[in-house]
């Protein structure tokens, strides 16, 4: 290659580079300085006229229902169980659902918490996490499956999310190939100083709770299983509580909603796609 | 921590093949820059990616060749290992708990496998509107599949060969640049029949392939037939 031609690839790739790193600041730094401390565990009431159905999932057990635009699902821990996972579509087109990886890409942090949203495979944002006790979610390592329970109880014939999560989809009409990395509430798991997945201990209580508010009419699996990296000896899932209520209309300054510049163009891309129908 | 149980024995596997010499190869095929790729790799086989010019993501997914619903799990093999980078000895577990394949050398060391590919509609939001008409990795992995009977519900988070997304206690990550040479290559031996898919990622809006996307190349070795 020519020199001038070597000079303009090399200044390209300078520009980009710049551009990268300003981005990288500004989804790094500007976003935990807004975004606000953890809901109390006896805050945010929920009106009771709002509620349209409150449901006990025993543990172990799975809730499979269609939760609507506007509506928020309370996924309340009122055992302080280890770990309950997620997993959603788009219900007017499950081909679109929860992306693990762009979640916390497109965010730039793994520790999602009140203010952060979580994202379609499509850049779409599907659910808002509008209220949040503990802030103590895992989006790598995920559920439990067959194998982690060997491992962990010596009995792989225990309830897993991965079972229920083929379960829940096979009530929607869908298979295991429409089962992906899952999302887990109540599941402090980081990767500490030794580079491994650590499960932090004390952080989950009786009472904790996330307010999930659906951002498209979406069609939602509840596996109630500890997480497989949980402490805990002897294989007790403690019950939850599911309650479906219709969230207060997001203003134009709601904190989901502005929080970040990504979550901004996500609402961008949902609201385009609401437009049409 | 404990191994995943495994479908069958993958210990014998681990005395695989030590230096490969590329002549060897039953198949070598260099992907350009931005393009897929797929091919099966035997059980028993090495498939050897090398990362030609350096600093040049590999986005890379794994079926069972035999039932495409069993396939590469990110959060299974993260599980299995306890450690969320991809390196020599890592076991890739499917989503139905079996050992797809080993990884058994790795000249760079460390690869990604939390931040899966980039899409059109994800680089408008990570990156703006104005990134919407880019090529990018889901693009090809869709036209690869496409190839056999699959579809875009079939693309789930993969593997990023020679990808470099350090994941902090606080939970921050972020793609940066690359810790491969030029002529670094990874090598994993199949432990089933594989269906192996890759985007050469076309991404020039992070550090992922150096802002400037180049050519890998790829090689099977039979190992039995040597």
């Amino acid at each position: 290659m020519s020199l001038n031609v070597l000079q303009e690839k090399a200044a390209l790739i300078a520009q980009r580079r710049q551009r990268y790193e300003e981005l990288k600041a500004a989804g790094q730094s500007a976003a935990p300085k807004t975004l606000p401390p953890p809901t109390k565990r006896d805050g945010a009431p929920i009106e009771p006229g709002s509620i349209r159905q409150r449901i006990a999932v025993p543990g172990g057990w799975y809730w499979a229902e269609k939760i609507a635009r506007g509506e928020a699902l309370r996924v309340l821990n009122v055992s302080g169980t280890p770990g309950v996972s997620l997993f959603f579509w788009n219900a007017a087109d499950p081909s679109e659902r929860y992306n693990s990886a762009d979640t916390i890409k497109v965010q730039w942090t793994a520790e999602l918490r009140k203010g952060r949203v979580l994202f379609s495979d499509m850049g779409r944002v599907l659910m808002s996490i509008v209220e949040d006790s503990c802030g103590a979610h895992d989006a790598i390592v995920g559920g439990s499956t067959p194998a982690s329970n060997l491992r962990k109880h010596g009995d792989a014939t225990l309830r897993s999310t991965r079972e229920n999560m083929i379960l829940a989809a096979s009530k929607f009409g869908l298979g295991p190939r429409d089962v992906a990395p899952v999302l887990t509430l109540f599941a402090p798991v980081i990767h500490d100083e030794t580079e491994r997945m650590s499960f932090r201990e004390g952080v989950i209580q009786p009472g904790d709770f996330v307010d999930l508010r659906a951002e498209i009419d979406l069609l939602v699996a509840v596996s109630n299983c500890p997480h497989p990296l949980a402490p805990d000896v002897e294989f007790r899932p403690g019950e939850i509580e599911l309650i479906v209520h219709r969230a207060p209309e997001p203003g134009t300054d709601d904190l989901c909603r502005t929080a970040t510049a990504e979550a901004a163009r996500g609402f961008e891309n949902t609201d385009r796609y609401l437009s049409a129908r | 921590m404990q191994p995943t149980p495994l479908s069958q024995p993958v210990s014998a596997f681990f005395a695989a093949p030590a230096a490969l010499d590329p002549k060897d190869a039953i198949y070598d095929f260099i992907i350009p820059a931005n393009r897929p790729w797929s091919g099966v790799v035997e059980k028993g086989q090495v498939l050897r990616i090398v990362d030609l010019e350096g600093c040049q993501a590999v986005d890379t997914l794994f079926y069972n060749a035999h039932d495409h619903g069993e396939r590469y799990s990110a959060q299974d093999t993260i599980l299995a290992q306890g450690a969320p980078y991809v390196s020599t000895g890592t076991r890739l577990i499917s989503n139905d708990g079996n050992v797809l394949g080993v990884v058994v050398a790795d000249s760079c060391g460390r690869h990604d496998t939390s931040a899966g590919a980039c899409s059109c509609e994800a680089n408008t939001v990570r990156f703006g509107q104005q990134t919407r008409f880019m090529h990018a990795c889901r693009e090809n992995f869709v036209i690869e599949v496409s190839k056999h009977g699959m579809t875009k519900r079939d693309i789930v988070p993969n593997i990023n060969f020679f990808m470099n997304v350090p994941i902090e206690p606080s939970g921050k990550l972020a793609i940066v640049d690359g810790v491969s040479s030029p002529g670094d290559h990874v090598d994993v031996l199949a432990a089933m029949d594989l269906l192996c898919v890759i985007s050469n990622c076309p991404q020039i809006n992070n550090p992922c392939n150096g802002f400037d996307p180049s050519p890998v190349r790829v090689l099977i070795f039979d190992p039995s037939s040597a």
